[in-house]
């Protein structure tokens, strides 16, 4: 399973980096930077829960 | 087979339906909004949707899903264009004007309303920025080159401003109090946020109640309380919102600033659950009551709401540290944990300087760090949301800001001029 960042759509607004460090970072220019993106079962509700927190819907997980 | 119903059709109320199908729920969902509009996203109608565009069109209304989504793949039945009057919580029925819904769980996100100032409500040009409808009427009179003013430097206010200044419009906001932001940020950030107004050439009025909003049919003017006078064909009311309680009296619910709840976002109420601005919760991440009226808490709680509504015996609590954030002009605003504080320490930037650059604000209760406060800072919040829900203390909170602003500084300097 993979992370994807729909980067047309995310504004930075960081809650997923809140829920998931190890895969999101906000920069100095505001700008996400997707630091992993392979999930493990472990990971994946923190994932999960950072794609139902991105209020502009810019991230999904592909299976 | 259990009948879920969920009054109140946005964010909370959205997230309430997708996370009962998620979570297996296969009986049958209602949804019940006031607004005749499928649900939609309330963040932009204060900021992009006000945007100036490049062919002079009104951006894509911000809509959440399609009808046929939220009917046929989520199989809900959409009651809308009508509010919910009532609840008989012993009966188990909700009552829209004549039409009685009976519930076997029920979630409860009906928001907050914007207050209005009495007396303006009929004068054409006077507006509140809750509703789609209300940011389409805003847009139209921006549009049309409208002599602005703002009532109340909130943050709804002050994105409004920002948006509007961007029409080249004239624009004033008028604040009663003598420092904005207080409730949400302290005084000593509210004075310094409030400064990204000046810096941007619109006009901040403190300290000056309003007296009377005048015209005859349309909005003509508004007069303060030591005589100003400021002519307006657009008057924009951001002076806070009550929680949408009316037509719960005699409910049996607990209202005390909102629908109390627990840490389950249970009322106590068989069957019944809040979430989003109308739920006064007990929040177990901060250890207090809280009534959000943020995004993050809406899209959260109406989840959780409904997974507990469906599965009481296994209910989880909800808890969270509070984020909220705010554009105004090119600057944004990020807000972790609670306001409430005994010290806010400025530990990055210098809001006295005429450069806006990144300013970091702490917020301690105790020894402990309980907010954070970033202007520019979309790189540091996270940080310190993720800090507050460990909670570590003051002084590792404060050596972590003087790490971070040092490593800011060495990366300025460094960076080509």
């Amino acid at each position: 399973m993979k992370v994807l960042v729909d980067f047309s759509k995310c504004t930075g607004l960081g809650i997923c980096e809140s829920l998931a460090p190890d895969f999101f970072e906000v920069n100095d220019d505001g700008d996400l930077v997707l630091l992993k993106d392979d999930i493990t079962d472990d990971e994946l509700q923190s994932i999960e829960e950072a794609v139902a927190g991105c209020p502009t819907e810019a991230l999904r997980i592909q299976v | 087979m259990t009948h879920l119903v969920v009054v109140g059709a946005s964010l909370a109320g959205l997230r309430a339906v997708e996370a009962a199908r998620k979570a297996g729920h296969d009986g049958p969902i209602t949804l019940i909004g006031a607004e005749e509009h499928l649900p939609y996203d309330r963040p932009p109608l204060s900021k992009e949707f006000l945007a100036v565009t490049d062919d002079g069109s009104e951006p894509q209304r911000p809509f959440f899903r399609e009808h046929s989504h939220l009917t046929d793949e989520l199989g809900v039945e959409l009651v809308l264009g009508a509010p919910a009057t009532g609840l008989d919580p012993l009966a188990r029925v909700v009552h829209v004007g004549d039409r009685a819904i009976s519930y076997d769980a029920l979630v409860i996100a009906t928001g907050a309303d914007a207050r209005g100032i009495p007396g303006s409500e009929t004068l054409a040009g006077v507006h509140v920025v809750r509703s789609l409808d209300d940011s389409v009427a805003v847009r139209a009179a921006l549009d049309a080159g409208a002599r602005t003013v703002v009532i109340g430097a909130g943050f709804i206010g002050s994105e409004v401003a920002s948006s509007a200044k961007k029409w080249g419009v004239d624009v004033t906001i008028v604040e009663a109090l003598a420092t904005p932001l207080v409730r949400a940020t302290g005084s000593e950030m509210g004075h310094a946020i409030a400064s990204l107004h000046a810096r941007n050439g619109t006009t901040l009025l403190c300290g000056n109640g309003v007296a009377a909003i005048e015209g005859t049919t349309a909005v003509e003017r508004v007069v303060l309380d030591d005589g100003t006078v400021l002519p307006a064909d657009l008057v924009i009311v951001g002076i806070g919102v009550t929680p949408n309680v009316g037509w719960l009296a005699g409910s049996g619910l607990v209202i005390d600033n909102g629908i109390v709840c627990d840490e389950h976002l249970f009322t106590g109420v068989p069957g019944v659950y809040a979430a989003g601005d109308v739920a006064n919760w007990f929040n177990p991440a901060l250890g207090r009551r809280q009534r959000m009226e943020n995004w993050t808490a809406a899209a959260e709680q109406g989840a959780a709401a409904a997974r507990n509504a469906l599965d009481p015996g296994n209910a989880k609590s909800y808890g969270t540290v509070p984020y909220f954030w705010s554009d105004w002009y090119d600057v944004r605003i990020q807000f972790v944990g609670a306001p409430e504080a005994d010290e806010v320490r400025l530990v990055e930037g210098d809001p006295e300087s005429e450069a806006t650059g990144r300013w970091v604000a702490l917020y301690r209760e105790g020894d402990r760090l309980i907010g954070a406060l970033t202007v520019n800072g979309q790189s540091e919040i996270m940080k310190y949301r993720v800090m507050i829900a460990r909670g570590v203390t003051w002084d590792e909170a404060l050596e972590h800001a003087v790490r971070r602003a040092d490593l800011h500084a060495a990366k300025l300097a460094g960076a080509p001029a």
